[in-house]
């Protein structure tokens, strides 16, 4: 029997990282290079879109020579194909958005080691055909990206009042009164505590607790 | 003292974990009890004292721009930069390989304690970070990077040792249901990150 080229399952495949089985909070995959740098969208939108091409490209390349891989070295393997394909994505962002490279420093780099990559290589790419292996790697790295986008979007809204570098906050909400000789601001702060790396963890654990709570099937027991 | 300045930033003001989230997938993976939490910490540290000094050897004499002038005057415009990404991972898993190999012929008592968790550590992300950190900030000998490599990861030890001793006591707890297990993890490292922040700033 022939299956159809976009089946329900073949939707499946894109639809469930995105929820139920989303890689950060649910797999716990790729945690380490995503926290860093969501302190403002524009980094995040950046990381997602290097992840989606890394995922893409390498599940596709290992899907097409999973037959011909041993076993034995596989994991090199695997590594060096996301490794050379960093190194792409790399020099790439240094020659057209040196800014954005700046920015994100080593944890481009890290995207070899992001766990997402490596997982889906190894529990997937490796024993499907090319074309689910491309929906799987899109499923999951847009199932890292809104995440990221998410924790970025709060981060920045509230941590320095701007999206993508644009003021959201209107500056007469900073407006500053003088009282009895002292300036004070009356009617809003930026949460300076957003910009910090362990509000990161915290934003992210406030959405699982959301997720977790609408689908009583995802609790965990211990 | 130099190098205690980099050992002791390397362990609580630039935390592996708390300052950078390095090796997160791992830390949370492996935080529910304490004995694990404490072999793959060991392993952790003795990977990335390691790998960190072989890859500021390979860093400072091919792959830095103008550092294979020892080959002679021809080279001394060579800069393989762009292959550091690949040398340093290709560095990784084949130490990862050597050193479990090693521990298996000659400490068996150490490998069965460790066994399990050294060959996860080639896709920790710590590691591969070390290798980074230790380009970009650019140590001007390998005793200070061996330094650095040695607190990012009693840091890191630290930190998984801490979380596993706090997630061991949290099943007693009337913790939220659907913050159980993963959800509070996330919450309590934010919170321990906050602490460590107070280390910020410090010039020692």
């Amino acid at each position: 029997m022939k299956k159809s080229f976009f089946s329900k399952q073949h939707q499946r495949l894109i639809t469930d990282p995105m929820g139920d089985q989303n890689p950060i909070t649910i797999q716990v995959l790729g945690i380490c290079s995503a926290l860093a740098i969501t302190t403002q969208l524009a980094n995040a939108l950046v990381m997602t879109l290097a992840v989606i091409f890394v995922m893409i490209s390498a599940s596709m390349i290992i899907s097409i020579l999973r037959n011909s891989i041993p076993n034995r070295i596989r994991i090199i393997v695997q590594l060096l194909v996301v490794a050379s394909l960093v190194a792409l994505v790399d020099q790439i962002l240094k020659a057209f958005l040196p800014d954005a490279s700046d920015k994100l420093s080593v944890f481009i780099g890290l995207i070899i080691t992001n766990c997402i990559i490596m997982g889906r290589l190894e529990a997937f790419a490796m024993g499907n055909k090319v074309w689910e292996s491309f929906l799987d790697a899109f499923g999951n790295a847009i199932g890292y990206g809104w995440i990221l986008v998410a924790v970025a979007f709060v981060r920045e809204l509230f941590g320095s009042g701007k999206l993508m570098g644009y003021q959201i906050i209107p500056l007469s909400w900073y407006d500053t009164m003088t009282v009895d000789g002292v300036e004070k601001s009356f009617v809003y702060f930026n949460n300076n505590l957003m910009i910090l790396p362990p509000m990161a963890l915290i934003v992210v654990g406030l959405i699982i607790w959301v997720q977790r709570s609408k689908n009583e099937e995802l609790i965990e027991n211990d | 003292m130099d190098l205690v300045n980099i050992f002791i930033k390397g362990v609580f003001i630039d935390n592996m974990i708390f300052a950078y989230f390095l090796g997160m997938c791992s830390y949370l993976a492996v935080s529910k009890t304490v004995t694990t939490a404490n072999g793959l910490g060991l392993a952790v540290i003795f990977v990335l004292g390691i790998t960190v000094p072989v890859n500021y050897i390979l860093e400072t004499k091919i792959l830095k721009a103008g550092a294979l002038q020892w080959l002679g005057e021809n080279f001394i415009d060579v800069d393989l930069n762009v292959l550091s990404l690949i040398m340093f991972i290709a560095v990784v898993s084949a130490m990862v390989q050597l050193v479990e190999m090693i521990i298996e012929k000659f400490s068996p008592a150490l490998y069965s304690s460790l066994g399990i968790f050294l060959p996860l550590i080639a896709v920790n992300c710590a590691i591969l970070g070390g290798a980074l950190f230790m380009q970009e900030r650019q140590y001007s000998t390998i005793i200070e990077a061996t330094s650095f490599a040695l607190g990012s990861g009693v840091g890191w030890y630290l930190a998984i040792v801490a979380i596993a001793a706090i997630r061991e006591k949290i099943r007693y707890s009337n913790v939220p249901p659907p913050l159980r297990g993963l959800g509070i993890t996330f919450i309590i490292t934010g919170l321990m990150g906050i602490a460590f922040m107070c280390f910020m700033g410090i010039k020692i």
